[in-house]
């Protein structure tokens, strides 16, 4: 079977999705098996086409459900290769079973996740819903905030994913619409470039070895599950950081684009800042570099690695600041949000005396304006101000109606 | 070339290499592990297997130990024909792009699942890959229950047995539903090969399942699984159950070429009454209550009606 390289411009304007798609390309993936759903669909599309024109070897299965896609994914990876995958929302929501299974297996895949809101009401816009569902699941969770980072997180994805001390799934989240379908200049990678990052993929329990016969996917009831999760927590707590600080070290030497766990904004004389992921950092951003010019020191901490969560750099990249606003894009549904309370956590036994408030966003699809951050901002420099919070813990932004606040 | 092999008697064939071993869970009597010796040993072949959720999964994989010398996966209820098809992409894949480590070897893959987990749950995941035509084997251990989780009904469980969730009551016989044509549905797929097969007839299992390691595409497979504990009858009588059941055709032996030609591959010399396979079984006992023998003769009509149609069929060639 025919396949060849693809010329790539240094810069090229893709899309998230399009982005995504060519960073599969150029690793070699030896298994995609996929269904397609909005906001992901242009990615499964893309690495369609790459099959059809021939600068793909390895094989395409276009499954019949979100669930059997990871269920041959599981499959694909216990074999021995390199997978990938990608989906969004209800798609997501239909894999959680097996997302459980393939990182309990300790099986190495991609899975290219364009965030999107879960029913009820249906929607195919862009929040964190799905990305909060998967959370416990085990696997590594990265976030992209635009085209560029999604095609770069993938090739670190596989890297650190298939290392032999990892052996853990990896997630590369990306904004539904905001940056699945939102085109930018991407810088590329050579095909050559890229394949050399990622490397060859190094098979381990694979059961195409046929003088070692390997068994996947035991029984262990209580006298040996829970030595099971806690040795796969142990090593997402111990070995998965190591790795991913190495591959970001690696790729910036290779590409000039620097990664961290935790992306700092302007945050070493900040009074304030927001924390949040996805599209939102970049605008984020924006409107601090605004506020400095109005007198107002903010700052932005963007959460690039999701899973495990960064707890000790959480702390140090805040230890300073004096109001925290914890941006959380899914409904948390009875609680305070997600990025609310690992950061409370992070700081519990520190010796910071910030006021963190939570903010809850973006629901559905709904924009982000730089006026609702600008608004956010000046509540924050007021809790300064007054050396207190002068807000309830809780706020929903951009919602109609009386102002909803809680806590 | 695939390599099969030549087994010329029961002795031969119990005394051959075993890639499955005696040392599991199953129950004394389960006719699961006889059905899955004769498909392991119906090949030299390297095999990849799977198992869905079931009895012979959480049989003959208890961490740390396992009951299988060939490469075996287990990922759900649900998805174990996809857990094999993953794996048969990756040889695809690898083959092609010359990284297979034994690449003079030829794997069988093989997915073996209850009929809970081929009926019910993993209907579609099955329908997905006889569909895609990936070169699987799909092989049901049909015992007609729920057995691993304690004996509920699934869409393969008879008319009249009893399950604990379609039970015989004070005003009830049990499961009321007929059990889903599943060798008809899969053939409709268009499939290469799809078979019924029993392990008391072993011969004629070995040999399709032969065929069907021949076949270039997916191959379906249902076989019978009398099981001791379900179907209430002493772990000595599981071969003497399968015999009814093969002799009164309440599980007729036949196949079906590429979705359409079917063969009747064992005609019974002596045909048993229904009723003789029913009364042998706990799980029909009520049937044999005053009130409840008219079920009886119209068992005994579904299942010649059902041997009408089947030589009907072979007869007319499509």
């Amino acid at each position: 079977m025919a396949f060849d390289k693809m010329e790539l411009e240094d810069i090229e304007v893709w899309d998230g999705n399009f982005a995504a798609a060519q960073a599969l390309r150029q690793s070699q993936v030896d298994v995609v098996a996929a269904y397609p759903i909005t906001p992901s669909t242009p990615i499964v599309e893309g690495y369609a086409q790459f099959t059809a024109d021939g600068y793909v070897e390895g094989e395409f299965v276009m499954v019949e459900s979100e669930h059997a896609a990871m269920s041959a994914c599981i499959g694909a990876a216990a074999a021995g290769g390199r997978v990938a995958t990608a989906t969004s929302s209800q798609g997501f929501a239909l894999m959680v079973e097996t997302l459980y299974q393939a990182s309990g297996m300790r099986l190495p895949i991609v899975l290219n996740l364009v965030n999107r809101a879960l029913a009820a009401p249906l929607n195919v816009n862009g929040d964190h819903s799905d990305m909060y569902l998967g959370r416990d699941s085990g696997w590594i969770q990265l976030d992209a905030y635009c085209p560029q980072d999604a095609y770069d997180l993938n090739f670190i994805a596989f890297k650190v994913s298939e290392d032999h001390d990892v052996r853990l799934p990896c997630m590369v989240n990306q904004d539904g619409f905001m940056t699945s379908h939102t085109a930018q200049g991407v810088h590329t990678l050579t095909d050559d470039e890229a394949y050399g990052f990622v490397g060859e993929f190094k098979p381990m329990n694979d059961m195409l070895d046929f003088e070692h016969p390997v068994t996947h996917g035991v029984q262990a009831e209580e006298d040996w599950h829970f030595e099971h999760k806690a040795r796969q927590h142990n090593d997402l707590m111990t070995k998965v950081f190591p790795k991913i600080e190495a591959a970001f070290s690696e790729f910036e030497k290779l590409s000039g684009r620097k990664y961290n766990m935790v992306e700092k904004y302007d945050m070493d004389d900040a009074d304030v800042c927001v924390v949040c992921m996805g599209s939102s950092v970049e605008t984020a951003r924006e409107v601090a570099t605004e506020m400095r010019a109005q007198g107002i020191k903010a700052g932005v901490v963007g959460i690039r690695v999701i899973r495990p969560f960064p707890f000790f750099e959480i702390a140090e990249a805040l230890k300073c600041v004096k109001a925290i606003a914890a941006l959380d894009r899914s409904s948390p549904n009875g609680a305070p949000g997600m990025l609310f309370n690992e950061i409370a956590g992070s700081l519990f036994n520190t010796d910071t005396k910030a006021m963190l408030s939570g903010y809850v966003y973006g629901l559905g699809g709904r924009d982000l304006t730089k006026a609702h951050l600008v608004a956010l901002f000046k509540e924050l420099q007021a809790n300064v101000d007054a050396g207190k919070i002068t807000t309830p813990l809780q706020q929903f932004i951009g919602v109609r109606g009386p102002k909803l606040a809680y806590l | 070339m695939s390599e099969m092999k030549k087994i010329k008697n029961l002795k031969e064939f119990s005394t051959s290499a075993d890639r499955f071993e005696g040392a599991n869970l199953l129950c004394p009597g389960c006719a699961h592990s006889i059905i899955v010796r004769e498909v392991l040993n119906a090949t030299n072949d390297d095999m990849i297997l799977s198992a869905s959720t079931g009895c012979l999964e959480v049989c003959t994989a208890v961490y740390p130990y396992t009951s299988w010398d060939a490469s075996w996966i287990h990922i759900g209820f649900e998805n174990g024909s996809t857990a094999v098809a993953g794996a048969e992409s990756m040889y695809k894949a690898l083959k092609r792009k010359n990284r297979l480590k034994q690449p003079e070897r030829n794997p069988k893959f093989v997915s073996f699942a209850g009929d809970g987990a081929s009926y019910d749950i993993g209907f579609q995941w099955i329908s997905g890959c006889m569909e895609r035509g990936h070169n699987i084997m799909h092989v049901v251990l049909d015992n007609e229950v729920y057995a691993n989780t304690g004996g509920q009904r699934s869409s393969s469980t008879p008319i009249g047995s009893s399950a604990t969730t379609s039970p015989a009551g004070r005003v009830s016989y049990g499961e009321k539903k007929n059990k889903k044509d599943i060798v008809s549905i899969m053939a409709a797929h268009g499939i290469p090969y799809a078979a019924q097969v029993a392990p008391n007839k072993w011969k004629d299992m070995v040999k399709k399942i032969q065929h069907g390691f021949s076949v270039d595409g997916p191959v379906f497979i249902n076989a019978v699984s009398p099981c001791t504990t379900e179907w209430k009858f002493d772990p000595k009588d599981t071969m003497n159950i399968t015999d009814l059941a093969t002799d009164s055709l309440v599980f007729p032996l036949y196949e079906i070429i590429d979705g359409h030609e079917l063969n009747i591959t064992y005609r019974p010399k002596n045909i048993v009454p229904v009723e003789e396979y029913l009364a042998a079984q706990g799980r029909f006992k009520h049937l044999f209550k005053d009130e409840y023998k008219y079920l009886i003769k119209e068992w005994q009509d579904r299942v010649d009606e059902k041997w009408a149609y089947l030589q009907r069929r072979e007869e007319s060639r499509v």
